[in-house]
Parts: structure tokens; sequence; C-alpha cells
């Protein structure tokens, strides 16, 4: 455990102090101000931090990257907040970016090129398999999972969206748990039911929630831990399990908060 | 003489159908909006090479993958044997090249034949899926009435001609053995000649032959047209829809260009907001942001709904779908296919394209349909040839967004506080450090 508090500079206190951060981590909304996102959030600062990476955050200046707005047909909002966060990322000349949702991974990375935003974008996930690949974390004692089944809910924007699957994987394998998947996994993996703006709205009339039929599926693999990569999906896990009154038997964590749980962060 | 006559006559009126029907087919293609799908060649023919030629995406679902597959290479090998066919009505001539390609000729019907049963056998046990096992993709809302008829006389229809080809077979079968002459081989067909055929005499076999040859060639004439007025196109439409499949990763949506020009406009201190605007063109219509009809989509989208089959894989993976909502992927596939459809006949009927008062949205789609995707993408990777639901469902909440103000209460919650906040809820910019303090 840490004792003196951790510092996360944003870029603009770094640049003033003459220093430039290799990668800014892109916190998101959810990250921001969700009571259980921001629980992820500081598990990735710990991680960064830990790994001794030079990283910053936007701060007060970070604003939606447009997402949603997007998704549910606002193109005109989405247009006018991706211009407001390209000339502030510009401005700092910000070369690289990793971000703690799959959501702003995408848009980043593909949506704002076209506008003026070119950044190498990568989400947390990929972070922490670079980081594992090139020595920097290393998790020595990983008893605190030792026997533990985990089951890794892909978000649809990191896996089918953008085609990444083995980074969330890898990092998990650091862990000394079994790693078991669901029926529908990787590129047939179902939605937890949040993307598309829905997260924002009530869910239009059926016969059942999207994330009780997915939280359903984890439970076939008789996890204790449903391994998430997303604060949405968090959220819609997390629900479900509640749902299903699974509370005590399974938790839903985020990729990171189970790494930084390992290396004794939190 | 006079069956050459009339066999070429059918040939000739079949081309012309099937020439006239597809012309019409891409023009009303071409009713949709301009899309560049002409860049990366070469992944493009890589594309249609894994997806369509080989049948990629179809064995993830392996039992309809591997019968599927047995259709395709039947059908695609079979063709060949229509060469010698068509020359034979032509020019009057019985199995024309048994002679000159000798043992070649043998293996090639032999293989024939195995793949006719294959094509058979497959197409029955899709019937028995479809109307015996009723699985559930096949049975869902937009699968009753002619949906539903359509998929069922397609595979009875092939059904049909393979028995024929069979058949045909058969009876040259017994017919060798009884006038000694002939020496083809017939591996499969002899065991058919031997039950079904038996009892016949060599006149009779010489009528059936003739009636099931006739039979499977205007059977196969019919079929071509027919296709092209029924979900079936897809055995010629996967090839170009996976070439001008998108490349680009699924979570990437268009950035409008038309929102692109305003916003810019509005961003750049040194626009002159009181400046005339510059002549608009004359000619041009005021673009309309998003789709309400199918004119306002792209031609690809509707090039998609022309290729699709119906075989909701979409639907089946989509989980609004599963988890009972009004939305199905395919549903909108086909709605747009209608549509087109209606706007075309509208077209030729009056000469010109006439305002009837009806439109996608609204009177095929509607908008509890739009709400409840959740824009996973799960439909677009289960299409096996490369069909894209989600854009045209896009497209429409664009419409409704950005020229009727439409949407769910708490979608303009949602953004009023990005517009106020630059975050879906309702929190103060400042408070996104919080966090750090509880570091």
């Amino acid at each position: 455990m840490e004792n003196t508090p951790i510092q996360v500079p944003t870029v603009a206190e770094m640049i003033s102090r003459g220093e430039t951060p290799e990668i800014l981590f892109w916190v998101g909304c959810a990250g921001s101000f969700d009571d259980r996102a921001r629980k992820i959030t500081k598990a990735i600062v710990r991680i960064l931090h830990k790994c001794e990476v030079k990283f910053a955050v936007l701060g007060a200046e970070e604003s939606c990257t447009g997402d949603p707005a997007k998704r549910a047909g606002n193109e005109f909002l989405f247009q006018m907040q991706a211009m407001q966060n390209i000339q502030v990322l510009n401005g700092y000349e910000v070369k690289r970016i990793v971000t703690g949702c799959p959501h702003c991974f995408n848009t980043l990375k593909n949506e704002y090129p076209e506008l003026g935003g070119n950044y190498e974008v990568i989400h947390h996930t990929q972070l922490l398999q670079e980081l594992i690949d090139s020595g920097k974390l290393r998790i020595e004692d990983s008893s605190a999972f030792k026997g533990k089944r985990i089951t890794f809910h892909d978000p649809c924007y990191l896996g089918r969206a953008n085609d990444v699957y083995e980074a969330p994987r890898s990092a998990l394998q650091q862990l000394d748990a079994e790693l078991v998947e669901m029926r529908k996994c990787k590129k047939n993996g179902l939605c937890c039911g949040a993307g598309g703006a829905q997260m924002f709205k009530e869910a239009e009339k059926g016969d059942k929630e999207v994330n009780v039929e997915r939280t359903e599926q984890a439970m076939e693999t008789k996890p204790n831990i449903i391994a998430t990569g997303c604060p949405f999906c968090n959220t819609m896990m997390t629900d479900g399990i509640k749902h299903l009154e699974k509370e005590s038997e399974v938790q839903v964590k985020d990729i990171a908060e189970l790494i930084a749980e390992a290396q004794d962060l939190l | 003489m006079i069956s050459q006559i009339i066999f070429a006559i059918l040939l000739l009126a079949t081309a012309v159908l099937f020439g006239l029907r597809l012309k019409t087919i891409r023009r009303n293609i071409l009713l949709g909006k301009d899309i560049e799908r002409k860049d990366r060649s070469a992944d493009r023919w890589k594309n249609m090479a894994r997806v369509a030629l080989g049948q990629g995406k179809m064995v993830t679902r392996p039992v309809a993958g591997f019968f599927h597959i047995l259709i395709y290479v039947g059908f695609v090998l079979i063709n060949i044997e229509m060469f010698e066919i068509v020359v034979d009505g032509l020019f009057g001539g019985h199995r024309t090249f048994s002679n000159s390609m000798g043992g070649l000729y043998n293996i090639l019907i032999g293989s024939f034949e195995f793949l006719g049963f294959g094509v058979l056998l497959s197409c029955i046990i899709f019937l028995i899926r479809r109307n015996v096992v009723r699985i559930r993709r096949f049975h869902l809302k937009e699968m009753g009435g002619w949906p539903k008829s359509d998929a069922n006389i397609i595979l009875i229809w092939e059904s049909l001609l393979m028995f024929a080809f069979l058949s045909m077979n058969a009876c040259d079968f017994r017919l060798q053995e009884l006038t000694g002459e002939g020496s083809i081989g017939f591996p499969l067909s002899q065991y058919l000649g031997n039950t079904l055929y038996g009892g016949l005499d060599e006149s009779a076999l010489h009528m059936t032959e003739r009636f099931m040859w006739w039979f499977h060639i205007v059977g196969v004439m019919g079929f071509a047209v027919y296709v092209t007025y029924s979900k079936h196109l897809h055995i010629f439409f996967a090839f170009p829809n996976t070439y001008y499949a998108n490349l680009e990763p699924k979570g990437k949506l268009t950035n409008m260009e038309a929102v692109m020009k305003e916003v810019q406009m509005m961003m750049d201190p040194n626009v002159d907001p009181y400046a005339t605007p510059a002549p608009a063109d004359p000619e041009a219509t005021p673009e309309r942001f998003g789709a309400k009809d199918v004119t306002d989509l792209t031609w690809k989208q509707l090039l998609d709904s022309y290729t699709c089959t119906e075989c909701g894989r979409c639907s089946s993976e989509c989980p609004a779908n599963q988890t009972g909502k009004l939305l199905s992927p395919r549903k909108i596939m086909m709605d747009t296919r209608d549509r087109l459809e209606e706007v075309g006949k509208s077209l030729d009927g009056n000469g010109k394209p006439v305002d009837d008062g009806k439109a996608l949205l609204g009177d095929y789609i509607l908008e509890e349909e739009l709400w409840a995707c959740t824009s996973c993408n799960a439909c677009v990777e289960a299409c096996p040839v490369d069909i894209d639901p989600l854009s045209i469902i896009v497209d429409m909440r664009r419409y409704l967004i950005m020229e009727e103000s439409k949407s769910p209460e708490s979608i303009t919650v949602m953004f009023n506080n990005i517009e106020n906040n630059g975050a879906p809820w309702a929190f103060s910019a400042m408070d996104r450090d919080k966090w750090k303090d509880e570091l």
C-alpha cells in the first residue's frame, strides 16, 4: 500500500513543468462520475503509477467523446464534442491515449481521425498487456485468485467493434485463476444491453432484460468472478447479478481491478 | 426440329426476362446515395474470396454451414453439365460430349450425381429444419406469408430439379442396360433406375427420360427467373455484396459530411455569421439528414437489402430480438427491400419519381424497433454475406433526431447533459477530477 497519496497531474500541469506525458489517460464520463466506475479509474491509476508510466489526465478539460450522442443519432452534438476535444488534444500535442472505456476507445480511435484528431489510442487492457509483455508489470504473488473461476465478458466496442479479444485475456492469464469462456464469447459475445445509448434510457418493451440474459450466460460457467473491461458492462452485469440474487457468490470486477488487487494495490 | 426451336425460344425468353429484371434491380439500387466502396480492391477481392466464394462465415453454424456448402458446391459444379444440356437442346443431340470426352465424361457425370444427391439431401434436411424442427429464427414475426412460402418453394423446386436430373440419368442407365449401347457409368442413379424405373420398357423409358430432361431444363430456366423476384438473389449478389462490404472496424460509424461543414463553420472564429451563403446549386435538392426513405440510404445499403436471403442469423444473434423486443435486423433488411420494390414499381408506372405519401420509416419500420438497438454489431458479425443492418438503424435514428427532434425523453436529457456539462449525466465538469481525492 502507498503511504503518500498518488498525485495525478493534468496535461496542463505537466506541460507547465516542462514535461510531456508518455500517454494521456482518458478517464471517460463513467470513470469520472459513476461511483462504481471510479473504482476502476483508481485501479488503472494505481497500476500506471506502480509501473512508473508517465501519464496525465485532462481533468476538467476532458469532455464526453460524443459516443452516446452519435449512436443515438445526434451527429451535430457528436461532432461538436469531437471538435472541442480535438482542439484540446491537439493543443497539448497529445500523441498517445489510453482509455478506461471501450466506447471512448472506439470513438477516439476510429471516428476522430477524419475530424482532425490523429492519435494512437489503446484500451486499458491493451496497456496492461503491453506492461506485462515489457516486464514492467509482474504479478509476483497471484495467490489471491488461486482456484477461482473467472469468466470474461467481451465488451462489444472492444471485441466485435475493434477485434480486440486477446489483450484482456492475456492480462487475466497473469492471475493464477481458471479462465472459463462463456458459450457466447469473443466475436459471438452477447451485448450487456448498454450500448448504442441504451445506458441512458429505459429498455424497449420485451420479455426480458438483455443484462439478465447475459448474466445467465455468465452464470452457466459457474464463475467466482465476472471480469469486464467496460464501465457500462460492469454496471449491467452487476445489476444482472443482483437480479439473480447472486451477489454473495459472484463478483463483477474490471480487469484493471483484478490486476491491482493481485498486486496488492487496492 | 420443333423441339430445338421451342428450346431456343425458351432459352431466349429466360435470358430476356432475367436480364430485364436485373436491369430494374440495378436501377433500384442506384436510387441510393453514393458511398465510396471502390478503394482497396485487393482487400475487397480477398474478402469476397473468403466470405462468398469460400463460405467463410457460413460454417460458424456447423450443421447449416455443412449442408449449405453441399448445395453451393453442387449448384456451381452441376452448372458445367448445364452446358451440355443447352448444347443438346439447341442442336438436337443427346449427351453430345459423351463420345468425345471418353473417361473424363464418366468421371464428370459420376461426380455430378454425387453432388446432385448431396443437394437433394440438403434441401430435404433444410425443409425439415424449417417445417418440422421449427428452428426459432425461421418463425419470427416477419416470416409469415410470402417469406415462408418463398423459402419452401425454393427448397422444393431445387429438390425437384435434382430428382429430375438423377431420374434422367437413371433412365439412360436403364436404356443402356436394355439396348447394350453406351457405357456411361451412373454410380448413383443406377439404383434409382432399378428401383423406380425398373419395370418400364424401352419406349416408356425414352418417354420418361425426355420428360425428365425437359422438366429439369425448363425448371432451371424458370428458377433462374424466379430467383430474381425472390429472397434467393443471394446466389448472385453475395459476390458483389462482399466485394463492396465495409472493411473498416465495425465500431466506426461514418462522420456525416454535411454536418462536418456546419460544425466547422460554427467552431471557426473567422467565419462571418452574417455573410450571405454561397449561392446554392439550383439543381440540387436539399439533402436530408439521415434516412427516412430508401432513397436516403446508400446504394450499398440497398444492395444489402436485395442480397438478404432471410436466413435470420442476424436476428437470432440480436440481443434485442433474443429478449423479446420488437427489433429484428432481418426485418429491417426485408422492409428496405420491399419498400425499394414499391418505389421501383411506382417509377415503372409513372416514369418518374412520384410521392406516394409513404416512407420506409413509419410505414415499414417503427421507431420502437430503432430504439431497441444496442449497436452491438452482432447482426453485422452474424451475416454470412456481410450485410450491415446497423447502418440503416443509425441512419434512421439520425433522421429522427436531426430532422424531427423525436427521441425518447431520457435520450433528450442525455443530449442536454452532454451539451451543458460535457457528460451524459448531470454532473458538473468541475467535478471530473473528484476521484483523485480518493486515491
